[in-house]
């Protein structure tokens, strides 16, 4: 059973009351189909479980094969740096279908961002390292394809969709 | 029920095709650490798949001079492919003929689908298997476990 290694952290990005006994947190990857598909489904258990649940989002992006997961990390993150993380990480699983720089500048001015400061911190690689630690420290937890969730620490390796992930919440909240 | 080999035990020589007209054999990497990564096959429909994960990690293996090695019973032509789709930088061997071989001699062939499990090993630069697992063949093991064993190596 793979565990989390990092904790919650203080550069972590928590959604939800700090004082809910159970935590989420999914590792994901902006581009990926995967994660898109999963993006309305946390939404919706978030919903579920109100001030019981607490989530957080790690970056996981597959470079490889996503070529433009990296720069919608960093995007994630700078947005985070301006106060707006979570505006923009959703935002980003809204349109994935025009991932590319003019998108993520686009958004940045929707959400009264500097696109200029965006795409220089993009070019000098400002938030490249969080980024990495972010993903190192999900191959250390034994992070396996995207998204991959964690329940209180414990890496979960049955389905997602809504009902299990419902499932595997509450039996996490009675143990 | 097959047992994996364990850790202790040397690891078994095996000269398998790496493209259609070449082949690499173990001993050939001798002198450094070898991750050996058996698996199902070639074009499951996930991204970030166990060999899509391993390839985002290959910096870090290097960290470590450990050359990865996937393997599965499929052939080199389809693993060309799959490579190519994939950008896999590192190399995908055919256990193809005999089917299975190299898989049995690891303990890792599940004969009755014609596949091999999902086990990695971690051997070291003297050919001696230092760590082996084996995960249940639905589940990507992730990589947690390869690079402890790469820490725990002897320097």
């Amino acid at each position: 059973m793979s565990t989390l290694k990092i904790p919650i952290r203080p550069e972590d990005h928590v959604q939800g009351d700090e004082h809910a006994t159970t935590t989420l947190v999914e590792y994901g990857d902006y581009q990926c189909p995967h994660c898109g598909r999963a993006y309305p489904i946390v939404k919706k258990v978030q919903k579920h479980f109100g001030k019981r649940l607490r989530f957080i989002f790690r970056n996981f992006p597959l470079n490889e094969i996503h070529p433009d997961a990296e720069a919608a990390a960093e995007t994630a993150e700078f947005a985070g740096s301006h106060g707006k993380y979570w505006e923009m990480h959703d935002l980003l699983f809204e349109n994935q279908a025009r991932f590319g720089l003019p998108l993520f500048e686009e958004l940045a001015q929707r959400l009264g961002l500097d696109p200029a400061e965006l795409r220089q911190a993009l070019e000098t690689g400002q938030y490249r390292a969080h980024v990495r630690s972010d993903f190192m420290s999900g191959a250390r937890s034994g992070v396996n394809g995207t998204p991959t969730f964690f329940i209180n620490g414990e890496r979960l390796d049955g389905s997602w969709d809504y009902q299990d992930l419902v499932d595997s919440i509450e039996g996490a909240m009675a143990a | 029920m097959s047992a994996i080999l364990p850790a202790g035990t040397p690891a078994p020589e095996f000269a398998l095709h790496v493209t259609p007209d070449q082949t690499l054999s173990l001993s050939e990497l001798r002198g450094r650490p070898v991750i050996l990564a058996f698996y199902p096959a070639d074009w499951s429909p996930v991204c970030g798949d166990q060999m899509g994960l391993y390839n985002e990690l290959l910096s870090e293996f290097q960290k470590f001079n450990a050359e990865l090695l996937g393997i599965s019973v499929d052939g080199v032509w389809c693993h060309e492919a799959f490579a190519k789709d994939r950008h896999y930088h590192f190399p995908l061997l055919a256990d193809f003929e005999p089917k299975g071989a190299v898989a049995k001699l690891y303990g890792a062939y599940r004969d009755a689908d014609g596949i091999s499990e999902r086990a990695l090993f971690v051997i070291d630069k003297n050919g001696t298997i230092a760590w082996s697992y084996k995960s249940p063949v639905a589940v990507n093991p992730g990589a947690d476990g390869i690079l402890k064993a790469l820490e725990d190596l002897p320097k």
